[in-house]
């Protein structure tokens, strides 16, 4: 069985992000950029299913510029056998991510793409839903367990109140949450072998996919800053300052 | 720029993509595997033995070893080895490096001087983390003077048998082998050999030297060698060659020395300047205290130099040029880098740095064992005037 992993390149998620002065977008100047966290819990589980013997191959795909080969070269060090980036220049909307995605589904035919719940930056949660509607798929969103059984693949869902399972039939696309799996760290070997695995580079034009944008951004601005707390002297007036200046009990 | 352990790092045109990912990978395992109980092992005097196969599945035991030994050689460079130096470093326990890493100075004599069956014996079991190996120099009677070195090995038919002690011996308490400096010819350097003495030999014994001002984490023992029969098979290098084999072990040493120190220096740098911008004094930051400003541009001034002095050594490595006066010199820089580091840091954290618990308090501790161990300050002065034929 192939599985294919989309990996998105991220920035850290240890980094304080800042908005640019002009407020036109994020300041990413010389800030750290890594795999998306949950990207990265795909791509282990794409490999423990290989370990297991339940994939076969197990291929990481990522959309954007030549940077985002690192993170790619990541997923291989991880365990992926080989890559494809799809060259894009800017920003791309999920909605494209998820054609070019199709489109390479369409290419190497994999029986499972796993991708993550979302990625820390957009925060949009809708590639693999799309990307579900688009191949005629169907989905398993927010795994916290997946498990292969000959032509279905059960995957138990993090819903609000609980836990879902779900039984999809293969091929199917499945998104990771936070509980899916701890990844594991790329061993040294591991990393330099993964330079010479093969990584394949697309344009979207070689995918038959125009890249369009039906999203404007207006303006990106730091959240306003905390104020200070005060010190109140006693409970009596830590109730009356409830009441009467921040009016939140009465 | 925050002045934190990362942007205060100077940008380094060598490293590549992969030096990038290696740096990442590393940082994980250690945040993960060491950093929460990093103090708590250096407060217990001792590293549970199951972190060094851990350290060998991420590949740091095997980092620059042959790969027919288990190691990781191909592709592999001095910018490698500065990342995981400056990784380990960043921990704030001495100990733990010096001792996870003590194959690092107890292997390369039998890679590099070894017959192959020593190497196939001892190498794969070292790399993997099952094995430990620690190297024996130092004696209660002299320690820098290796010329004039007491312990003794006799030749009997086809063993040795080895008389003496050694002490400060770093992971000597957990070696299952100790590279051993002996005698084995009459006096000064060209009587010295090296020999691989196993740790379960009859005859040999040891004791922990537990109470160091700094580096607790680590099982530095005395070692007795009381009529050891050693086989003659273990003899790293020619008889009364030794002294090539300690000499040339040195250079590898004294770098990652070098990059430990100025990476607990930028340790300190990030401790001070957080705590500096925090801390409120007189009605402002301490950062806005002019006399607290000085003293952490001081302290990253000092980091630079000492950062750039490094990687002109590890590119004079890399081509083959290397001058050995040069790098002495640069274990000095780093020693008094991190010491003016450690003092300022302590200084502009006050109590709380005095307190147990904190890296800058632990670094403090450590200042000392990195200028007198690999070499003591003075030691590295006269063997530079030399180089430079003073």
């Amino acid at each position: 069985m192939k599985v294919l992993v989309a990996v998105k390149r991220v920035v850290d998620y240890n980094v304080k992000v800042r908005a640019k002065a002009d407020g036109t977008d994020v300041d990413l100047n010389n800030v750290k950029m890594s795999i998306n966290p949950f990207c990265e819990i795909a791509v282990e589980e794409a490999v423990r299913l290989k370990e297991a013997g339940v994939a076969t191959e197990v291929i990481a795909v990522s959309v954007g510029e030549k940077s985002c080969q690192e993170q790619i070269r990541t997923a291989l060090a991880l365990g992926a056998d080989r890559g494809i980036q799809v060259e894009t220049d800017g920003k791309v909307e999920p909605l494209v991510i998820a054609k070019l995605l199709k489109a390479v589904v369409d290419k190497e035919q994999p029986q499972l793409v796993i991708l993550g719940k979302q990625s820390i930056d957009g925060d949009n949660n809708q590639t693999g839903q799309m990307l579900g509607a688009l191949a005629n798929m169907g989905q398993g969103t927010f795994a916290s367990e997946i498990a292969v059984e000959g032509d279905k693949v059960n995957v138990i869902r993090e819903i609000d109140g609980g836990l879902q399972t779900v039984s999809l039939s293969l091929p199917a696309i499945v998104t990771t949450d936070l509980r899916l799996n701890e990844p594991r760290y790329a061993s040294l070997p591991n990393i330099m072998k993964a330079k010479k695995k093969q990584l394949d580079v697309y344009t979207p034009d070689d995918l038959g996919v125009a890249v369009t944008s039906h999203i404007t951004q207006i303006k990106v601005e730091a959240p306003a800053e905390r104020k200070a707390g005060i010190t109140v002297k006693d409970v009596e007036e830590l109730v009356d300052k409830l009441k009467n200046e921040a009016k939140i009990i009465s | 720029m925050s002045l934190d352990f990362d942007s205060a790092r100077m940008a380094n045109p060598n490293l590549r993509e992969e030096h990038h990912e290696w740096r990442r990978q590393l940082r994980k395992f250690i945040d993960t595997e060491i950093m929460p109980y990093a103090e708590d092992w250096d407060e217990a005097c001792h590293i549970p033995i199951e972190l060094w196969p851990k350290a060998a599945a991420v590949g740091l035991l095997g980092l620059g070893y042959p790969e027919e030994f288990g190691g990781v050689r191909e592709g592999i460079d001095s910018w490698h080895m500065w990342i995981a130096n400056e990784e380990l470093a960043r921990i704030g326990v001495g100990g733990i490096p010096a001792s996870l890493m003590v194959h690092g100075i107890g292997l390369p004599p039998v890679i590099n001087w070894g017959s192959q069956a020593l190497k196939e014996m001892v190498a794969p079991p070292v790399l993997s983390g099952a094995k430990h190996i620690a190297l024996g120099i130092t004696e209660p009677g002299g320690g820098s003077d290796v010329a004039q070195l007491a312990t003794t090995a006799v030749r009997d038919g086809d063993h040795y048998i080895v008389n003496g002690s050694k002490t400060y011996i770093t992971g000597g308490m957990r070696a299952n082998w100790v590279s051993t400096a002996v005698r084995t010819g009459g006096e000064g350097a060209k009587g010295v050999s090296m020999l691989l003495i196993p740790t379960d030999a009859e005859g040999f014994s040891r004791t922990q030297l537990d109470k160091k001002q700094g580096w607790w984490a680590s099982d530095t023992a005395t070692l007795y060698f009381d009529n050891v029969r050693v086989p003659v098979e273990n003899l790293i290098g020619e008889e009364n060659q030794g002294f090539l084999v300690i000499m040339t072990n040195f250079n590898g040493e004294r770098m990652g020395m070098a990059v430990s120190m100025e990476a607990s220096g930028r340790v300190c740098l990030e401790e001070a300047a957080e705590w500096a911008r925090e801390r409120k004094t007189f009605g402002k930051r301490l950062a806005d205290h002019q006399v607290i400003r000085h003293k952490i541009v001081q302290m990253k001034q000092k980091l630079n130099a000492t950062q750039a002095y490094i990687r002109m050594c590890f590119e004079s490595l890399e081509a083959g040029n290397a001058n050995p006066g040069d790098i002495a010199l640069l274990k000095v820089q780093a020693s008094e880098t991190m010491e003016f580091c450690a003092r300022e840091a302590m200084q502009i954290l006050g109590g709380i740095g005095y307190m147990r618990g904190s890296r800058v308090e632990r670094i403090y501790r450590e200042v000392r064992v990195n200028a007198i161990g690999g070499g003591s300050e003075e030691i590295m002065r006269d063997l530079a005037a030399r180089q430079y034929g003073l």
